[in-house]
């Protein structure tokens, strides 16, 4: 039988029971549609994510003590003479800059209002690493590292919390800790990034905050190293600079690292497995409702070869072979799930929109992303939902003996 | 000599299984039908005659015996070369009408042609099936919109449309009034005269065996032989 024709008769005999077709499209229409949302908020995530990531600058590398890879006894901590050395331009030619950080949490007060931000304690290379804006002031200065000053650069959100305003302030006295600094700058907001919000945060030189605010157990420990490389291409040859000034003065040239190395391509690659989970995970709790949507196709392709016994009788006696009635009955269960498919394409694009509506106006944009991949997965899965959940009905209807088929009543 | 016989059947059994006991349907039935002949198949109900029709018809298989339709020896033929006979060499014609509802009169002429494979213009020859029982203008009326007789019609088109050896007609005027079963009976008995069309009806009403060349008696499984 020519398989053009089949399809038309197989969607006529659908049309026939428009109720019951319908509610069995249903469900497949809610499967897919599930399968696609989810995918497109993974995939949205994922993109997002990356951006925000993609965003921190791809000539950075980020040093922190310890390995977290392999187990290393005593890792020693990174220290302020790490980071000049790093900083020295004959040692690691392809190193730029070095900021060390230290960070810590602290109340600040002004005026009688109190939050709570991260407090980060570094040096001046740190805002151009960073490509940090001011709306007005200045960044710290070599002076300010150097005189130990109680100077502050402080985020949008700790001014609009502390002063209502986002002018003016520089000049202004905070507290944090209960020792007075003196707002020197005001950074332009960065919005929300992956690592918290970098508009709730306060700046200090590295020498105030280690001897003012921040203490950690050795002498001149840093939490962490920014390390930014003269260039993109660069950054592979800055790493191994980096990692070998550290084992030289971690006394670790051989055996395990006691440090480790991030670059922004790092940090890229676990973000994406992370969210490569997340994304199957969901799409698979998805999968189950599509799993159910098929068992419907079999339940009703099962009742529909029982009520037509007699047209199978009837096709047999007329010269249909096993093989013709196999392949109407199974056109007939695929239709069902390539129409529910299709039409779950949509309403999962539409279920992203939502979802990327309520995440926009909730105040973190999103754009779940359906990709020509997940259509085309979608419909073949569907497609083979249809064709696996219809064997056993077809196979039914094609061994009924033509004698017995005609003789039901 | 062998040419002229449609059927060549020759002490045919048929037992079923129905669970412990075997039900015995045909205990060895023979019988030869010639080509163009009209035979009418009678009897009881249980004497055996529709399981005789299935046989013959190529919807079963026997148990034991030997049958020949049409030069093919039917009983060592499997699942699709019986279905493919069927398609060929055999038009059924059932006291139902068994038509597809949601199919037009010309779709279920042509569904025999949509099984034969490869045939051309599939449309034309069910559309000239229809006009050979005098349907031409009911050609695209589903069955709901037909009456009886002209449902019955329908299914004689679709019988005749692969011009095959034999009709078998199971109580063709079985669900017909009698004036409309009659001329159901005329339209068969013309088709056998204008195309040769060997006619087998199986029935219990005398009335349309009488019309008949030959009647075939069956009882408890056995022709009987003294008609």
């Amino acid at each position: 039988m020519n398989i053009g024709q089949s399809i038309i008769e197989a969607l006529e005999t659908l049309n026939g029971n428009k109720l019951r077709s319908g509610l069995t499209i249903l469900g497949i229409v809610i499967g897919v549609g599930a399968v696609i949302a989810m995918l497109a908020i993974g995939q949205g995530a994922q993109d997002t994510i990356t951006g925000a990531i993609s965003g921190i600058g791809t000539n950075l590398l980020f040093v922190s003590s310890g390995n977290q890879i392999q187990e290393v006894r005593n890792p020693k901590p990174l220290t302020l003479g790490d980071a000049q050395a790093i900083a020295d331009p004959f040692a690691a030619p392809d190193v730029l800059a070095v900021a060390p950080i230290i960070q810590g949490r602290d109340d600040i007060t002004a005026g009688g209002q109190t939050m709570s931000v991260s407090v980060t304690g570094t040096t001046p290379e740190y805002f151009i690493m960073q490509n940090y804006s001011l709306l007005e002031g200045d960044f710290l200065t070599l002076d300010n590292l150097q005189g130990n000053a109680s100077a502050v650069v402080i985020g949008p959100g700790v001014a609009d919390k502390l002063f209502s305003r986002r002018n003016g302030v520089v000049g202004e006295t905070i507290r944090i800790n209960g020792q007075p600094f003196r707002v020197v700058g005001l950074l332009q907001s960065k919005g929300g990034g992956t690592f918290g919000s970098q508009d709730n945060q306060v700046i200090v030189p590295f020498t105030t905050a280690q001897t003012r605010l921040i203490h950690r157990s050795a002498l001149n420990e840093v939490d962490q190293l920014y390390v930014q490389a003269v260039s993109t291409q660069a950054v592979p040859l800055a790493t191994d600079e980096v990692k070998q000034i550290l084992r030289q003065r971690h006394r670790t040239p051989v055996g395990v690292d006691d440090f480790t190395v991030f670059s922004q391509a790092d940090f890229l690659s676990i973000a994406q497995t992370v969210t490569g989970v997340f994304t199957i995970f969901l799409g698979g709790i998805a999968g189950i409702s599509l799993l159910v949507g098929g068992i419907g196709i079999m339940n009703i392709m099962l009742v529909s070869v029982t009520e037509r016994t007699r047209e199978i009788g009837l096709r047999k006696a007329l010269g249909a072979r096993k093989r013709d009635i196999l392949i109407q009955f199974l056109i007939e269960s695929s239709m069902l799930s390539l129409i529910g498919g299709m039409i779950g394409i949509l309403l999962g694009w539409f279920l992203g929109f939502i979802v990327g509506r309520i995440a926009a106006a909730s105040g973190n944009p999103f754009n779940p992303a359906i990709s020509l991949n997940a259509i085309l997965l979608a419909t073949l899965f569907s497609l083979a939902v249809g064709l696996f959940f219809g064997i056993y009905p077809a196979n039914r209807a094609a061994g009924l003996e033509p004698v017995e088929a005609l003789r039901y009543e | 000599m062998a040419k002229d016989w449609v059927i060549l059947a020759n002490d045919l059994t048929k037992y079923y299984q129905m669970g412990e006991v075997e039900v015995r349907a045909l205990a060895g039935v023979s019988c030869k039908i010639k080509r163009g002949e009209v035979v009418a198949i009678m009897g009881p109900s249980g004497s055996g005659k529709s399981t005789l029709m299935n046989i013959l018809g190529c919807l079963d298989l026997p148990t034991s015996g030997k049958y020949i339709l049409d030069g093919e020896a039917v009983e060592t033929l499997n699942d699709n070369q019986l279905a493919d006979i069927r398609n060929r060499k055999v038009g059924f014609i059932f006291q139902s009408f068994n038509l597809l509802a949601r199919t037009t009169a010309l779709g279920n002429v042509e569904l025999p042609l949509r099984y034969a494979g490869k045939v051309p213009n599939k449309k034309e020859r069910a559309r000239t099936a229809l006009e050979s029982v005098g349907l031409e203008d009911r050609i695209s009326h589903r069955p709901t919109e037909l009456s009886g007789g002209e449902q019955q019609r329908v299914a004689i088109a679709r019988a005749l449309v692969n011009n095959p050896a034999i009709i078998m007609a199971d109580e063709p005027t079985g669900n017909l009034d009698s004036k409309v079963g009659k001329e159901i009976l005329e339209l068969l008995l013309t088709l056998n005269r204008d195309k040769g069309t060997t006619l087998i009806i199986v029935t219990h009403d005398p009335v349309i065996a009488a019309q008949a060349q030959r009647i075939i008696h069956l009882r408890d499984g056995l022709v009987e032989e003294n008609i």
